[in-house]
């Protein structure tokens, strides 16, 4: 897959992200069951490479690691050689003499993880976790595995399914690996923001632009809310906080808007009262939860695909 | 004395000249014969050539060039002329450090090193800089600039404007609204929006441009724009300059030639500020120089050490070194697209930086008398661009690797060959 690397949900064709889905889903209904664990990357070394907080898609990878029997090094910036200025070229030369066969980054800089699989720095299998507001290709194929689970289990793809992705999507990996991988899978994506935190340039992606929540939300099947960052604020990309949560947070009355069957989510962590109320989050509407479960199958099945394990069902 | 025999001018007349302390003492047709002096034949003869925009990192960072090596990639680039930007460290803004620069590059002895001294104080745009100092000292330094930073505030660029009258000096501005590009990286547009890097609006060059191009009509001084990229700057100096508003305009190789989809792999080499724009904003550069707009090209050499490139983008330093491509890339972009004459090159390179500059000894035409800073071309060859081949300290050029026209093989500064076969071969350090 994706020559030997997880950069962006723009590597993967559409069927390699069906074959990603459809692992994941075999891999799923084994951890199910009262053995967890497989031994297929017995012997395998990941790393998880974290230079920004993230203690739920870190945990998400080091379950997913350790449920196929890898080793598992957690190599976080604080209080590491890099917060004493070590460079990224130095930190992976560094894991790449330790034998690291698969490096997850998670990187305030844009751009990071495709520098780590581009140069020479390190050999190792490169799996974005998040650089900076680019990508978060894992993030968009556990969302694409909800989306499924819920609305085309029977099916192939996503065709038909309309998603809104409403917020903060100039600076959102999520929203930018969503787009990508929901759209290429068949489903019809609509942008919901204010034009301040929609990117120039936005016009050309595959997808609808509105800066109207209200007049979106009975027609849709999936409302994906983002997190919105509080000093967001302080650079007027809104006026205050309460105004944002007016027009684009998730409340009672417009969740009582969606369709009986519509789904609500969110990549998480929330702000609850911003972007999503407190009753729209525990609604049974909402899949939140799931989403969380499913980086885990979605995130082995990644690092099976990339770390060749042997074949499920032929490993005990 | 040097000699040289059938070389060919600009207007395609073939030559032999005689070179005497420092000026051409003798032109005269060619004879067809060689005598003793350097063989021409098939050789394009031209003016040395002239940078109104060149970092040389001294003081400070002289583990990124030094005025010496600064100099010795300007001979191999074909620059008998160079103007070393003010953001040294400490800033060139008094006498004493303009008049060290100074003093190097007589020392370099391989072409004129020309500070540029600060407009504001430790380029903090704040405060003026001593200009009238600077401009009165051996130096005599008549550019100033911020350049790396832009004088934002309004009433401090009508000052310097003002000042500079005096001595008939120019602002070179570096033309970027500061709050419109708080961590910009790279062009606002349809790539960044994909690669999720934060943006460089050309708006925010154009605002600057168009304040700028009316504070200098209202105070009736000179004002230069740096590197122009935007199709929108064009039409700004254009309008300012149907107006009779004493603007020039210059634009950098690498804009003629490179856009912002290069930066899609995140390589840091095309990292530069301004940023690479769009095709578009190429094509507008390309026509705005042609037709004069666009006054001259000037080069933005940026030496950053290897580690400053070497690394993720957003920690990469803004830059590019460009003193030995510059020819070259101007050829691929406008003569071989045949955008422009070599009479054009000319005026572009040498003529028009050295007017705007008063570089009396420089750009001047091929004549008797006139002092002998001059290049030998081979129009028809092409070399390939390898980096750990530059003379300059630092690799950073993103034209490595690319095959481009026109090989100077010669270079005459002041009367001595400094440059001979594309080796270096005089100057005072041996």
């Amino acid at each position: 897959m994706i020559s030997g690397h997880l950069l962006s949900a723009a590597d993967l064709t559409k069927q390699e992200a069906l074959n990603l889905l459809s692992t994941a889903k075999e891999l799923a209904a084994i951890t199910d069951g009262p053995n967890k664990k497989l031994p297929t990357l017995r012997g395998k070394t990941v790393v998880n490479l974290f230079f920004e907080d993230s203690t739920r898609t870190r945990i998400s990878f080091e379950t997913a690691a350790k449920r196929l029997s890898a080793d598992v090094i957690n190599f976080s910036a604080k209080g590491s050689s890099v917060s004493k200025g070590e460079s990224l070229k130095d930190t992976a030369q560094t894991l790449q003499a330790m034998g690291a066969d698969a490096v997850v980054i998670r990187h305030g800089s844009s751009g990071a993880a495709k520098r780590l699989a581009d140069t020479q720095w390190i050999q190792a299998a490169i799996v974005n976790a998040g650089d900076g507001t680019h990508e978060h290709p894992t993030q968009a194929l556990l969302d694409a595995f909800t989306i499924k689970q819920y609305l085309r289990n029977d099916q192939e793809d996503l065709i038909g399914v309309r998603v809104l992705i409403v917020g903060d999507i100039l600076h959102s990996r999520v929203a930018r690996s969503n787009v990508l991988l929901l759209t290429k899978l068949g489903a019809q994506v609509t942008l919901v923001a204010p034009p301040t935190l929609l990117p120039v340039g936005v016009h050309e992606w595959p997808v609808t632009i509105s800066y109207d929540l209200d007049s979106e939300i009975q027609n849709c099947d999936v409302v994906m809310m983002l997190r919105i960052q509080l000093e967001r604020m302080a650079d007027s990309f809104f006026p205050t906080e309460r105004e944002y949560s007016r027009r684009y947070g998730l409340n009672s009355v417009r969740l009582a808007m969606l369709s009986k069957s519509a789904i609500v989510m969110h990549p998480g962590p929330m702000n609850r009262g911003l972007e999503i109320s407190a009753d729209s989050a525990d609604d049974l509407k909402s899949v939140i939860i799931d989403q969380v479960k499913n980086g885990v199958a979605v995130r082995m099945a990644v690092l099976y695909e990339l770390l060749g394990g042997a074949k499920i069902g032929e490993t005990k | 004395m040097i000699k040289i025999n059938n070389a060919k001018l600009s207007d395609n007349s073939l030559v032999d000249l005689e070179i005497n302390n420092g000026v051409i003492s003798k032109l005269s047709k060619s004879s067809g014969k060689q005598g003793d002096g350097i063989d021409a034949t098939g050789k394009l003869l031209l003016p040395g050539l002239v940078d109104l925009h060149t970092h040389l990192r001294e003081p400070g960072r002289e583990d990124s060039e030094t005025v010496l090596t600064g100099s010795q990639a300007a001979v191999a680039g074909g620059y008998t002329a160079i103007s070393a930007m003010a953001n040294t460290n400490p800033v060139a803004d008094t006498a004493g450090v303009v008049e060290q620069i100074y003093r190097l590059g007589k020392e370099a002895g391989l072409c004129d090193v020309n500070p540029i001294g600060a407009v504001t104080k430790g380029l903090n745009g704040e405060q003026l800089a001593e200009l009238g100092a600077m401009a009165d000292s051996i130096a005599r330094v008549r550019i100033f600039s911020d350049d790396g930073k832009c004088v934002a505030d309004p009433l401090i660029m009508r000052r310097a404007l003002e000042y500079v009258k005096t001595f008939n000096g120019v602002i070179a501005q570096h033309a970027q609204e500061p709050r419109l590009t708080i961590n910009a990286q790279m062009n606002e547009g349809s790539v960044s929006a994909r690669i999720g890097l934060p943006g460089w609006p050309a708006i925010a060059e154009e605002a600057i441009i168009a304040r700028d191009i009316l504070l200098a009509e209202h105070v009736q001084s000179r004002l230069h724009i740096c590197h122009l990229t935007t199709a929108g700057g064009v039409e700004l100096v254009r309008w300012a300059k149907q107006r009779g508003i004493q603007v020039t305009a210059e634009v950098t190789p690498h804009h003629l030639l490179l856009t912002d989809e290069l930066v899609e792999n995140y390589d840091p080499i095309y990292k530069v500020n301004p940023p690479l724009r769009t095709q578009k904003d190429v094509m507008a550069l390309r026509e705005g120089l042609a037709e004069g707009i666009i006054d001259i090209v000037a080069t933005d050499h940026a030496p950053h050490p290897a580690e400053d490139k070497d690394c993720e983008w957003q920690a990469a330093a803004f830059g590019m070194v460009g003193l030995e491509t510059a020819f070259s890339v101007v050829v691929k972009t406008m003569i071989e697209s045949k955008l422009m004459s070599w009479t054009d090159l000319v005026d572009r390179m040498s003529t028009k930086p050295a007017q705007i500059a008063g570089y009396k000894q420089q750009g001047q035409l091929i004549a008797e008398n006139t002092p002998a800073n001059l290049i030998l071309v081979d129009t028809g060859a092409s070399w390939q661009v390898e980096r750990n081949n530059l003379k300059s300290k630092s690799k950073n050029t993103p034209f490595n690797g690319m095959n481009l026209p026109g090989v100077i093989s010669e270079v005459i500064y002041s009367g001595k060959l400094v440059l001979s076969n594309r080796l270096i071969v005089n100057g005072n350090h041996g």
